[in-house]
């Protein structure tokens, strides 16, 4: 079973630390969402677990050894970290055929990538003509060309259309499937929800959570209710003196927390209060996201 | 075994643009098309000086642009990856630096001599045929000075390559290394005389100056020994392309 084990990890660019001993674990057999708003360090971070770029401290392992002493890298690790990153004027197929011959890779598996990915049809084509659909199943065949046991992807829905975002959605979850260890990085929390088993956080280079997807969900859904009421103002000033933290949610409806569903449905009736919608909420992902990286900007702003 | 597999794949990197033999067929076209011109005055500037007339230097003189369009050559060998952002994907698939630079550097020599010699030998025999249609005298290949003028001048052309390599590497962009290489192979010769004396030693292993006295089969008083000149500005690319291969070692992609 090959892991990714990243320890201490540190980047400066200049007076800048881009990334800041940053410590995780990618296990196999799971997806696990690298996820961080943009300019976390997710990119650099990837980049250096590749050995694209050099830590200023800390170390990257892959099953135990750095990237740059792998004897066959493809066969272990793939990577799609920029979909762009091919000539436009070379075939899809010379492009994978390079790549494979570099790793004394049979030429087989380049057919075989470019079947699993859907561009047989395409293989003749120069990559310049693609989509950036097309582009990126082009650059995820390159990452399977060795059938490796780890499999890496920065941002890879970027710019795809629904039927691109779904597709890699179900290949990544497949390829975890395989046993694989598959790391992905985004931006949107959204996106993680339906695809990662396990979530790292980051935000200014710093590791903020490291946790399971569904101990996240749990964590942070615990105690939120959203209520409608055809005069908001005054119920809401009433959960208030309660004790609630009430917030205002979409459509004149509110977000309460700190009181239950029932205790809110009890003073409500007790001040003769007609609610039209009283509903416990799982937090969205995407509220937890907001809050741990809120978080670590004011810890970032109080240092 | 794991080198061969880096060459191979290079290679396959190099053959699989269209633009490697565009550039290839460029250099032949134009290479050969500046003979047949430059050979067109060849009768009149025979009979102005008659004791300085060398045919082989004459018909090889289209080493001048032809040295440009080889270094455009080598500098595609590695800023195409750049511009593309390949060089990433062949870094994680090669990540052993020093080896992928030396297989670009081994594709980039092989096919540069290939055509550096293929060109200086048509130009030589178009030259000469164009003389004789001019009833100007000609050389032989078997010319005492002929053989070795126009092999040299196939080596002169791919160090050219080789520098261009070096070039592209440290720069990384294709405008940044063209112009360094436009600046040394032309403006520099240019402009000698506003260079220091302490400098002037240079120009002797100078693309276009010293290290071009290999072109000629008429000795040049000031380079007596042509092939000491073309092996210092060989010395001089080796000193560029170890500046590469260290700049490519250490630095994130």
């Amino acid at each position: 079973m090959t892991t990714i084990e990243v320890r201490g990890l540190t980047k400066k660019y200049g007076p800048e630390t881009v990334v800041d001993d940053l410590s995780f674990t990618v296990e196999p057999g799971q997806v696990t969402g690298f996820l961080g708003p943009n300019g976390a360090g997710k990119s650099t971070t990837m980049r250096m677990i590749m050995g694209l770029a050099t830590p200023a401290r800390g170390s990257v392992t892959i099953g135990g050894r750095r990237y740059a002493d792998l004897p066959a890298p493809l066969t272990e690790v793939g990577a799609l970290l920029d979909a762009g990153a091919v000539h436009g004027a070379r075939r899809a197929y010379d492009h994978l055929l390079a790549l494979a011959v570099s790793n004394g890779l049979p030429r087989r598996r380049v057919g075989e990538v470019l079947a699993r990915t859907g561009l047989e049809g395409v293989a003749g084509r120069r990559a310049g003509g693609f989509s950036l659909g097309m582009r990126q199943r082009l650059g995820i065949a390159a990452a399977l060309l060795g059938d490796p046991r780890v499999l890496i992807f920065d941002e890879p829905v970027n710019g795809l259309d629904p039927e691109g975002i779904r597709w890699i959605r179900d290949f990544m979850r497949a390829l975890a499937r395989e046993g694989r260890a598959v790391l992905v990085s985004s931006h949107l929390m959204s996106e993680m929800a339906q695809t990662a088993d396990h979530l790292v956080v980051v935000g200014r280079g710093r590791l903020i959570a490291d946790t399971g997807m569904s101990e996240l969900m749990r964590a942070n859904g615990a105690g939120t209710v959203l209520v409608r009421t055809s005069d908001p103002g005054s119920l809401a000033r009433r959960l208030t003196a309660a004790g609630a933290t009430v917030r205002d949610g979409l459509e004149n409806s509110l977000v309460v927390s700190g009181m239950t569903g029932e205790e809110i449905g009890k003073l409500a009736a007790y001040h003769g209060v007609a609610l039209s919608e009283l509903t416990p909420q799982l937090a969205s992902l995407e509220d937890a996201f907001m809050e741990l990286t809120k978080d670590s900007v004011e810890y970032q702003g109080a240092a | 075994m794991s080198f061969a597999r880096t060459l191979h794949a290079e290679w396959i990197k190099f053959r699989s643009l269209r633009s490697s033999w565009y550039t290839l067929a460029t250099l032949l076209v134009v290479g050969l098309g500046i003979t047949a011109l430059s050979m067109g005055a060849a009768g009149a500037d025979r009979a102005e000086s008659p004791q300085d007339w060398d045919p082989t230097g004459r018909s090889l003189t289209t080493y001048i642009v032809a040295q440009l369009i080889i270094g455009v050559l080598g500098i595609l060998v590695v800023t195409s990856e750049y511009a593309t952002g390949l060089m990433a994907t062949t870094l994680s698939a090669t990540p052993r630096r020093h080896r992928l630079l030396a297989a670009k550097v081994v594709v980039a020599t092989a096919v540069a001599l290939v055509a550096g010699q293929v060109l200086m030998f048509a130009s030589f025999f178009l030259g000469q045929a164009v003389l004789i249609t001019q009833e100007v005298p000609n050389a032989q290949l078997g010319d005492p000075g002929v053989l070795s003028a126009v092999t040299g001048g196939g080596i002169y052309l791919s160090a050219i390559a080789l520098l261009a390599v070096g070039l592209g590497t440290i720069m990384r962009a294709t405008a940044g290394a063209l112009a360094t290489l436009v600046g040394i192979i032309f403006l520099v010769p240019a402009l000698q005389g506003l260079f220091p004396s302490w400098m002037q030693g240079l120009f002797a292993i100078w693309p276009t100056k010293g290290a071009a006295a290999i072109f000629a089969t008429v000795p040049d008083p000031a380079y007596p020994e042509p092939w000491l000149n073309l092996g210092g500005m060989c010395l001089g690319v080796a000193v560029v392309l170890a500046a590469a291969f260290a700049v490519f070692l250490r630095r994130d992609v």
